[in-house]
């Protein structure tokens, strides 16, 4: 089991790092590169590409843009969620498996059936091409999510820790943030890297709901692609620069992973 | 864990209720009110019953799209479970190396969809890609922008590229959570690789498999971002699957009563597979 | 079947191991006669599991032999060593039933299908499972788990030793009597070698032939239950076996003449004092010690009711006495003597047993 167990994980890297590597590539050539030979690795090193996008505010406002309605939806998802999951791990009451099961079935929901009704109602309420307005929107996949990982993790917690904390004269809001949530800092790491995972990566309800202020990276990213025609170099560059942000929050919860993944529910 | 009853709970639950009420229940309001109107513009609506879920049930170009979309999460289903699986038992239990291996796994899961259909598209292509360019050379004929094949190809590759980590992470940490003593008792009573994995790594991971499954079934049908800009659906309809027919309809030929009837088919199809298997797996757990 | 020797075993979690504390088990060699019932016992983190780890074959040892009937095993796999082993968690296969999970062993080597019907029946009945080999294992109470753990050990005829790592942990109380018992007839009855690693004394003395104490890696004693009790070889067996533990006094010895603060103690081995230790210590079970009318004066501090007994706690000028009256005899008031039973009482020199 020793040699052989090295070779597959190590040949599924490889397979998984071969496309990034070749946008990495890309991003490193000029577009007369791209366009008139075949490289294994950029002849004519360049820089351009990175250069264009870290200058031109149609670019990097577009970046900062999607960092922002991710964040804010990351924050708010965790926020609302804490004590429903609570609610959820703790008590019984009227409706409670029937309330569960709907949120979940949010998380069936998919955009493309969203996009137009959203696009309606975000304009009718004047939330339409703003940060806060994504944000909210991609709460309908993400507090589903958020709820459940957490009702996960707060389950595994024995009821006895709420029990000896109002014993010890706690009262419930500083036994909630004292006691409880440093207990499920786990938890609430996963699910936070969740949300952002999910926030970070869709793009169809990002695109409807946006035109100029708040509109995201990855939105700017086809438009450019259909507008510009082939500018391939720009394209992987950008589409590397939308790499980073995962790779950070990865190295962040890398130690939850092994774990974390189980949903605290294994 | 036994709950105590407490009505008041609901006010803990109430922001999310309310939250996810505005995100859900409005849209799918409208939804459903564009699937009984007809319209000729102007915002002008007629009571139109069932007739666009009548019409959409039994248009073949729905029943291709559906069948295509089974196809697909029937094929990639077959490939990342299995593959999934496999990865996380050959992974190492612990060491260093665990947590690097772990991290790059992970990468391509917090990759932007339309950076994932990018990359493959430029991977792809058949003069300046790698993986084109490497098909073409050995001889194959390869361009997926031509051939529903070559195109069905890198679309499954590019799923599996993108979505078989979810699986090894979470069967990874499954077999974690198997206490040592097991794989001990084992080594002790004689079993082989195979009557490990049988009788001791397969049982516990039930759980975990079971949400795999339920997310890549879930996701899988969902899919939209990466084919939209790998093949735009095509070449043809060859990869158009429920939710580009959809927006094509809904976006493309702005026909929102046909749209709305047929997204709510699509979200019960979803709905009913994923209840389907759900009860499927559970049923077999109440055996146990 | 077979005899177990351990010839200078030596065993580091650490890759590099510097400092003594660095080493799970300290040297140690012991010879174990076939089919004997042995327990290892030891408080948390003394090494205990980490021996019988080593004894099964799971952990390959730092240093050292193991022989089994003077095969050297040092380097099979427990698969070759043929031994069966009860984890302190119920090791079950979930999704077999009871009978498959005692034939599981059997079938793993191929034993022909009779054989493996008539086994498994046979042992069922010995662990009174009979009557559930068509129920899944999973749905079992815990006792009747372990039971299965101990069958799949049983089934095999070439089983040369079954180990049982602290089996009754998760046990419930009431049952755990049972249970013991249970185990104790069955080792009459197949008459395997069976080694029982456990940090209850009373599971330990009950069960085992011989029992090896264990401090910290360090074997203390190796003994019967009876000398453990009775002849304690240092100072932490004695206090760690019986309930309460042994009376440890500091005390001098002149002359071959222990002396308690400053009076004379008759004791069994002072006369073989030679004088280097650093630390004297006197030991005396409070079992051995009564009140008399005069002796060692001692001031009462408190009594416990324990049942058919009650414990009296003294002060002396050394240190705390305790001793054991029978229900209904009289205790003395605030002040009194006692004296110490001299064929029971020993001298400690560094904490082990002089002479």
């Amino acid at each position: 089991m020793k040699r052989p167990g090295w070779l597959i994980p190590t040949a599924y890297i490889v397979f998984l790092m071969l496309p990034i590597y070749w946008l990495l590539n890309m991003s490193f050539k000029s577009t007369n590169e791209i366009l008139g030979s075949f490289t294994l690795w950029p002849r004519e090193f360049t820089f351009d590409n990175y250069v264009e996008i870290l200058t031109n505010p149609v670019w990097y406002s577009g970046y900062l843009n999607s960092l922002s309605y991710v964040v804010i939806n990351t924050v708010l998802s965790v926020v609302v969620a804490l004590p429903a999951a609570y609610a959820f791990s703790r008590y019984r009451f009227l409706g409670d498996k029937h309330l569960f099961f709907w949120l979940l079935t949010n998380r069936m929901a998919p955009p493309a059936v969203f996009a137009l009704p959203f696009l309606q109602l975000y304009s009718a309420v004047g939330l339409f091409d703003t940060h806060i307005g994504v944000a909210l929107a991609h709460t309908l996949f993400n507090v589903p999510l958020a709820v459940w990982i957490l009702e996960g993790f707060m389950s595994g917690v024995p009821k006895e820790l709420d029990e000896t904390a109002y014993v010890d004269g706690y009262s419930f809001p500083r036994f909630f943030t004292r006691i409880f949530l440093p207990t499920i800092a786990a938890g609430i790491g996963v699910a936070a890297f969740f949300c952002f995972m999910f926030s970070w990566v869709e793009l169809l309800l990002a695109k409807t709901l946006t035109s100029v202020e708040a509109k995201p990276i990855v939105a700017t990213m086809t438009r450019t692609a259909s507008a510009s025609g082939y500018e391939l170099g720009l394209l992987a560059a950008a589409g590397m620069l939308t790499i980073i942000p995962g790779a950070f929050v990865i190295y962040f919860v890398r130690n939850y992973i092994a774990k974390g993944f189980a949903l605290g529910r294994v | 864990m036994n709950k105590t009853l407490n009505q008041k709970a609901w006010f803990f639950v109430l922001p999310v209720v309310a939250l996810v009420a505005f995100n859900a229940v409005i849209p799918l309001m409208t939804v459903v009110n564009f699937s009984v109107q007809e319209t000729f513009g102007d915002n002008v609506f007629f009571w139109a019953g069932v007739r666009w879920f009548e019409e959409v049930l039994r248009s073949e170009r729905f029943h291709a799209a559906l069948l295509r979309q089974l196809l697909y999460t029937g094929i990639i289903l077959a490939i990342e479970i299995p593959l999934g699986l496999a990865i996380a038992l050959a992974m190492p239990r612990r060491g260093p190396w665990v947590s690097v291996c772990l991290v790059f796994m992970a990468l391509p899961l917090l990759i932007p969809w339309n950076v994932v259909g990018s990359m493959w598209n430029i991977l792809a292509l058949p003069d300046i890609g790698l993986l084109g360019r490497s098909l073409n050379a050995i001889g194959l004929e390869y361009n997926y922008t031509r051939q529903p094949f070559a195109a069905w190809f890198t679309m499954v590759l590019m799923d599996v590229w993108h979505w078989t980590s979810l699986v090894v992470l979470l069967c990874y940490a499954g077999l974690r959570s198997i206490p040592d003593a097991f794989y001990q008792a084992a080594k002790v009573d004689g079993a082989r690789a195979w009557a490990v994995f049988r009788y001791i790594q397969l049982p516990k991971l039930r759980y975990v498999l079971t949400i795999a499954i339920l997310l890549r079934l879930m996701d899988s049908f969902m899919i939209y971002t990466e084919v939209i800009v790998l093949t735009g659906g095509g070449p043809g309809n060859a990869t158009t699957f429920l939710s580009i027919d959809l927006q094509k309809i809904a976006l493309g030929q702005f026909d929102l009563g046909p749209a709305g009837a047929m997204s709510i088919i699509y979200f019960l199809i979803i709905l009913f597979l994923s209840w389907m298997f759900y009860t499927l797996m559970m049923r077999n757990e109440d055996r146990s | 079947m077979a005899r177990i020797t351990l010839q200078d075993l030596r065993h580091s979690y650490a890759p590099d191991p510097k400092t003594e504390a660095d080493w799970a088990i300290k040297r140690l060699s012991l010879d174990w006669d076939d089919g004997g019932a042995y327990a290892l016992l030891g408080p948390s983190g003394c090494g205990k599991t980490t021996l019988l780890n080593v004894i099964s074959g799971l952990i390959r040892p730092t240093e050292g032999r193991i022989f089994f009937d003077g095969r050297d095993v040092t380097d099979a796999t427990p698969e070759q060593r043929n031994i069966a082993q009860v984890f302190q968690f119920p090791v079950i296969y979930d999704t077999m039933t009871v009978y498959d999970n005692l034939a599981f062993p059997l079938r793993n080597r191929g034993v022909a299908e009779a054989e493996v019907d008539r086994t498994v029946r046979e042992i069922a009945q010995m662990l009174d499972l009979d009557r559930m080999l068509k129920k899944r294992a999973a749905g079992l109470t815990a006792d009747g788990k372990q039971k299965i753990s101990l069958g799949r050990g049983l089934v095999r005829s070439d089983v040369v030793v079954i180990m049982l790592d602290e089996p009754l942990t998760v046990i419930d109380p009431h049952l755990k009597w049972t249970l013991r018992s249970k185990l104790k007839e069955l080792h009459y009855r197949v008459a395997r070698t069976m080694i029982y690693v456990t940090h209850d004394q009373t599971e330990a003395l009950t069960f085992a032939d011989q029992v090896v104490v264990m401090k910290e890696g360090t074997v203390m004693q190796i003994g019967t239950p009876v000398d453990l009790f009775e002849r304690p070889k240092h100072v932490f067996v004695g206090h760690f076996i019986g309930s309460p533990g042994m009376n440890v006094l500091p005390c001098r010895v002149e002359n071959g003449q222990a002396l308690l603060a400053g009076a004379p103690v008759a004791t069994v081995n002072a006369a073989a004092y030679r004088g280097n230790g650093k630390r004297l210590e006197l030991g005396v079970r409070p079992e051995f010690v009564r009140f008399a009318p005069t002796g060692i004066p001692v001031d009462l501090v408190k009594v416990a009711d324990a049942g058919r007994f009650r414990i009296v706690e003294m002060r002396h000028a050394e240190g705390t006495i305790r001793l054991l009256v029978p229900d209904g005899a009289a205790i003395p008031g605030s002040r009194g003597h006692v004296q110490f039973d001299p064929t029971r009482t020993q001298v400690y020199e560094d904490g082990w047993l002089v002479g």
